[in-house]
């Protein structure tokens, strides 16, 4: 068992429960992320989380655009990184970057 | 993602089979390889994400695709139902490791002392030898007798396991590495065995010693400088 298949199967199990659920997977990074290309963060409509897509500096953004993606059925690809001097301040202390791919479990 | 493809996912992982998981980042299309046929491209990349079980990015006809791949776990067969043993386990799954307890001593390898885990009661060489050790497993000794240890070491030295660990001292070791000799291995065969077991981290109660046997596999997994030694002198 890998931690990204957990995720995925705490995910099943919150739809089998009547829960909408969406996932976030982590599919490119580049510098000093904490987590490797595939990790999973999976969101329940009720505001579950289970898993990690970074070392919860964009949970919140990724939980967030989650949410829209649950009502509206779209993927999305969102992007976090530095971008500038103060970006740590919202984004990723480490100083990576990565790509995050949201879908909806429907 | 749909139900059926999660639940092909969940099916794969069930059956402890190899997929990979492909995903056009642009629209969300997905497909589930080797289950369904996918252009070359893909299937190139699927392949090698399984083999190097890495996730890979990959541009097809100027869409972008993410290969995600699904490996069955990492294995651990340990050998002896002891103290050590009792506390790796619960460790090495919460790495996501799947644990084997093999010890033909019944009196040790029940089910109070390891609830939930597959136990092996046959003869260590036997017992290794049905597990078919591969790259994605390794196996650990740990009863500290030559009867039960050696066989095992024996088998999982046929095997291309990607760990090999023994409990006992260097003093232990040294007699064991003659032992084995006689039984046929090479030298450099031999040196694929890590022993004394684990990272030097100054263990004394089982629980550490259990750290440092997890933290040695991560490392050699990981291929970290941590997990090479150097040589012991014949």
């Amino acid at each position: 068992m890998s931690d990204s298949e957990d995720v995925l199967a705490t995910a099943a199990n919150w739809r089998a429960a009547g829960e909408t659920v969406a996932l976030a997977t982590v599919v490119e990074t580049w510098g000093s992320s904490p987590r490797p290309a595939g990790s999973r963060l999976a969101v329940s409509a009720s505001g579950k989380l289970a898993g990690s897509v970074s070392g919860g500096c964009i949970e919140g953004a990724v939980a967030d655009a989650a949410k829209q993606t649950m009502a509206s059925g779209a993927p999305q690809l969102l992007d976090f990184g530095i971008s500038d001097e103060r970006a740590w301040e919202v984004g990723l202390a480490c100083g990576g970057k990565l790509k995050v791919f949201v879908e909806k479990l429907s | 993602m749909t139900p059926e493809l999660l639940a092909a996912l969940e099916g794969a992982k069930a059956a402890k089979r190899p997929v990979a998981l492909l995903t056009r980042l642009t629209d969300g299309a997905q497909h589930l390889w080797p289950d369904e046929v996918v252009p070359a491209p893909l299937a190139d990349a699927a392949e090698r994400a399984l083999r190097e079980d890495a996730a890979a990015n990959v541009t097809l006809e100027g869409e972008a695709w993410f290969v995600h791949p699904h490996n069955p776990p990492l294995r651990i067969i340990i050998i002896g139902a002891v103290h050590i043993a009792q506390a790796l386990v619960p460790m090495a799954q919460a790495a996501g490791y799947a644990v084997t307890v093999v010890d033909p001593r019944r009196a040790w390898a029940t089910a109070e002392r390891f609830p939930g885990i597959t136990l092996i009661h046959e003869w260590t060489d036997d017992a290794v030898a049905a597990l078919a050790p591969d790259s994605r497993s390794a196996v650990v000794t740990l009863t500290h007798d030559p009867k039960l240890d050696d066989p095992g070491l024996d088998a999982a030295l046929k095997s291309d396991c990607f760990y090999i660990g023994a409990l006992g001292s260097r003093r232990t070791h040294a007699k064991r590495v003659a032992r084995l000799q006689e039984m046929g291995h090479s030298a450099e065969a031999i040196a694929r065995i890590h022993a004394p077991v684990g990272l030097n981290i100054e263990a004394v109660t089982a629980p550490e010693i259990a750290l440092s046997i997890l933290a040695e596999v991560v490392a050699t997994r990981r291929g970290a400088a941590l997990a090479r030694r150097p040589a012991l002198a014949a």
